[in-house]
C-alpha cells in the first residue's frame, strides 16, 4: 500500500536524509526528544484517523440494526438485521434512483471531459485574436458563485423547455467547464509545439492534431476531469432538488431520494422512524465513490493539489 | 523539455508557407504580426462550445435575471409585471434578509478559520511523518467522497442532543453536550463540525504547498539555531501564505453560499419550525424561488448575494496584498 501512495514521490528519501535538530549519537537527549516528537505525531494522526472513520463505522453498524437500536451508538449491533438490505429495495424505489444517478453522472462526466479537452486545446495551441481576452474571461467566470447563477440558469432551462427532464443536470456540460478547461490547458501547454508542427507538415488536419496527438497524450488529465465530474454529479443535491423534486419520485437521483426518505420516515412527518433504511441508502450512495477512490485516489489527490496551487 | 512550448505569451506566428518555418525562430515580440486566418478560425471553432455556453449560461442568464429582478414574475401563471425597484425595497425592509445574511456571515467567520487551521494541522502532521503519510492521507480524504446527503443523514443522528454519539462521547468526560440541532446557539457550530469532517480538500492543497518549500531553507535555519517553532512562523507560514490566501478566498465564497447542509438538516420537511439561527441566505433564496415561486424577488436576492460576495472578495484581495509574501517581490 505504501509504495503507491507516497506523499513525496519525487524525493522519497528526503525526509529521512534531512539532518534534524536533535540528531546525535544514540542515547543522547536529542534522539529521545525526536522519538517523543514522532510518538506524539503518531498519536495525533491515529486520533484524527479514528475521528474521520467513526461516522463510516457508525453508518455501517446502524444500517444493520433493527429500528429500535439505530440510536444505541454501538459499533457492533446487538442484533444484526441483514434483511434491511433486502427490505430497502421494496421500501424505496432505489433501483430507479441508482439508475438515474448512474446515467446522469456518466453523461455529465463523459460530455464534460470531451468538450473541456477540446476547448482547452483551442486555448492552448491555436493563436487567434482575442484569445487572451476570452481566457481571462474564462478564469473570471470560475469565481462566479454557483448560488448566483442557479436561478438565472433555471429560467434559461425553463425557456428552452427542458424543465421536468433531467437534461439540466448534464446539458451544460456540453459547453465545457471553466475549471476543467483550465486544468486541461495546463497539461497541453507542457507539450512541445514541434510535435504539432511536424504533424501539420505531414498533412494532419487541425482536428486531427487534437484527436490523434493531443487528446491521447492528455488521457491522464482527462481521467482526472472525468473522475471529478463523476463525483460532483453523483454527490449533487441542489441540482436534483431544483429540477426533479416536483416530478415523480421514481425520477429522483439517489441523494434526492435519501432526502425524501429522511422525511418519509421522520416521526414528525407521520413515519415510524425507520432510519435504518436511510442508513442503508446512505451507505449505498457512498460506497461506489469510496470504491472508485480506492482505485484512483492518486488522480483525485494530484488533481486537487495541482489545480489548487495554480488556481 | 523542448524549447518551444505552447506558451500563452508566445507571439502570434506569421502566415503559413515556407517563410514561416524560418520566421518562427525569431522570438522577439513584433507588433501587428498577422494571424494565420485558417488557424485563427480553427481556434475559434475549438472554443466555440465554451463561447456558446458562456453566452447562454452566464451573459444572457445573468442579464435576464437582472431584468427580472425589477419585475414580479409568477412562475405558475408565467405573467411578468414590471414593478421597478420594489423587490430591492422588499429586501431592505424584510428583517429575515438581515437575519439570514447575519447567520451566513457568522457561519463563514466560524467555518473558514477553523477549517483552515485543522487542514494546516493535518497537513503538517502528514508532512513530518516518516512513514504512513500516504495511508493517513487516504483516510483523511474519505469523508470528501461522501455525498452531502449521506453526511447529513449520519450527522443528523450523531448530533442528536439526547441519543447522539457526540454527546455520548462528551459524556465519557463528564461533559453535558448541548442540544446541537435544537439550541439556536449551537446550530452553526453543528454545521461547522460537519464541514470539518470533510476538510481534506484544503489539506491536500496545503500539503502540496508545504512540499514545495525548499528543504535547504530549513537546513539553513536549523544551522542558524532557529527552533522548530520559529521555523514554522518565520519560514513555513510566509512561504505557504499565497496558498493560504487562495484557500481563504475560495472557502469564504463557498461558505457564503451554504445551502445543502442547512437544507438537509433543518428544511427538508418543508415545514417552518426550523430555528431562525439556521436560516442562511442560500436557504432563504431557495424558499423565495421554489416555495413562494416569486422569481422576481429571487433574482434580486441572487444579485444581492453576487454583489456581497464580490465586495468581500475584493476586500480580501486588498488585505491579502499586504499580508501575503510572494517569492521574488511583488509578482502579482
Amino acid at each position: 500500500m505504501t509504495a503507491g501512495i507516497r506523499t513525496v514521490p519525487d524525493r522519497p528519501e528526503a525526509t529521512s536524509a534531512r539532518p534534524r535538530r536533535g540528531d546525535g549519537p544514540p542515547g543522547s537527549p536529542g534522539v529521545w526528544r525526536r522519538r517523543i516528537g514522532q510518538g506524539v505525531r503518531w498519536v495525533l494522526m491515529i486520533g484524527f484517523a479514528l475521528m474521520f472513520l467513526y461516522p463510516f463505522a457508525w453508518l455501517a453498524a446502524a444500517s444493520l440494526k433493527p429500528r429500535g437500536d439505530v440510536f444505541d451508538n454501538r459499533l457492533i449491533p446487538t442484533t444484526i438485521v441483514w434483511e434491511n438490505y433486502v427490505q430497502v429495495w421494496q421500501e424505496l424505489p432505489l433501483v430507479h434512483w441508482v439508475l438515474n444517478s448512474i446515467i446522469i453522472a456518466l453523461l455529465a462526466a463523459t460530455l464534460v471531459t470531451l468538450s473541456s479537452s477540446m476547448i482547452a486545446f483551442g486555448f492552448a495551441y491555436f493563436r487567434f485574436p482575442g484569445r487572451n481576452f476570452w481566457f481571462r474571461l474564462l478564469l473570471a467566470s470560475m469565481m462566479l458563485p454557483g448560488a448566483v447563477t442557479l436561478i438565472p440558469n433555471y429560467l434559461i432551462w425553463k425557456y428552452l423547455g427542458f424543465l421536468g427532464t433531467n437534461t439540466p443536470l448534464w446539458g451544460a456540460t456540453l459547453f465545457g467547464s471553466a475549471f476543467y478547461i483550465f486544468l486541461m490547458r495546463q497539461f497541453y501547454l507542457s507539450l512541445p509545439r514541434d510535435l504539432f508542427e511536424a504533424a501539420r507538415v505531414d498533412g494532419c488536419s487541425y482536428f486531427g492534431l487534437f484527436r490523434r496527438i493531443a487528446f491521447p497524450l492528455a488521457l491522464p488529465s482527462a481521467l482526472i476531469v472525468f473522475l471529478f465530474e463523476f463525483q460532483a454529479s453523483w454527490q449533487n443535491f441542489t441540482g436534483p432538488l431544483i429540477y426533479l423534486n416536483f416530478g415523480d419520485v421514481e425520477d429522483f437521483t439517489v441523494p434526492l431520494g435519501i432526502a425524501y426518505a429522511m422525511t418519509k420516515y421522520s416521526p414528525t412527518a407521520g413515519g415510524h422512524g425507520d432510519y435504518q433504511y436511510v442508513m442503508v441508502a446512505s451507505l449505498l450512495v457512498t460506497l461506489p465513490l469510496l470504491i472508485i477512490f480506492a482505485f484512483a485516489q492518486k488522480y483525485f489527490i494530484e488533481g486537487i493539489a495541482s489545480t489548487g496551487l495554480k488556481g | 523539455m523542448a524549447a518551444t512550448n505552447l506558451g500563452v505569451g508566445a507571439p502570434p506566428r506569421a502566415a503559413g508557407g515556407v517563410g514561416s518555418v524560418f520566421r518562427r525562430r525569431r522570438r522577439g515580440r513584433r507588433p501587428k504580426e498577422p494571424y494565420n486566418k485558417r488557424e485563427a478560425l480553427a481556434g475559434y471553432l475549438f472554443i466555440l462550445p465554451w463561447l456558446i455556453g458562456f453566452g447562454l449560461f452566464t451573459v444572457i442568464s445573468m442579464t435576464y435575471s437582472f431584468g427580472l429582478s425589477f419585475t414580479d414574475y409568477d412562475l405558475s401563471t408565467d405573467v411578468i409585471t414590471p414593478v421597478g425597484t420594489e423587490n430591492y425595497r422588499l429586501l431592505v425592509d424584510d428583517p429575515k434578509v438581515l437575519t439570514s445574511l447575519g447567520n451566513t456571515f457568522v457561519y463563514a467567520v466560524l467555518a473558514v478559520p477553523l477549517e483552515l487551521a485543522l487542514a494546516l494541522v493535518l497537513a503538517l502532521l502528514l508532512q513530518g511523518a516518516r512513514r504512513g503519510a500516504g495511508f493517513f492521507r487516504v483516510v483523511y480524504y474519505l469523508p470528501k467522497m461522501t455525498p452531502a446527503v449521506a453526511t447529513a443523514s449520519v450527522f443528523l443522528l450523531l448530533l442528536n442532543g439526547n441519543t447522539g454519539a457526540i454527546n455520548w462521547f462528551l459524556g465519557l468526560f463528564g461533559i453535558q453536550g448541548p442540544q446541537w440541532l435544537v439550541d439556536p446557539a449551537w446550530v452553526k457550530p453543528s454545521i461547522v463540525i460537519m464541514g470539518l469532517w470533510g476538510v481534506a480538500g484544503s489539506m491536500v492543497i496545503l500539503l502540496a504547498a508545504l512540499q514545495n518549500v525548499p528543504r535547504e531553507l530549513y537546513e539553513a535555519a536549523s544551522t542558524d539555531g532557529a527552533s522548530k517553532w520559529s521555523q514554522f512562523w518565520r519560514l513555513t507560514l510566509p512561504l505557504i501564505s499565497p496558498t493560504l490566501f487562495f484557500l481563504v478566498i475560495v472557502n469564504t465564497i463557498a461558505s457564503l453560499q451554504i445551502f445543502d447542509q442547512a437544507y438537509l438538516l433543518f428544511y427538508r420537511d418543508g415545514n417552518s419550525n426550523a430555528p431562525d439561527a439556521a436560516l442562511f441566505f442560500g436557504v432563504y433564496l431557495y424558499q423565495a424561488a421554489f416555495q413562494q415561486f416569486n422569481f422576481g424577488l429571487a433574482a434580486a436576492m441572487a444579485w444581492l448575494l453576487f454583489v456581497i460576495i464580490l465586495a468581500i472578495t475584493a476586500v480580501q484581495i486588498k488585505l491579502g496584498d499586504k499580508l501575503v509574501y510572494y517569492e521574488g517581490g511583488d509578482r502579482r
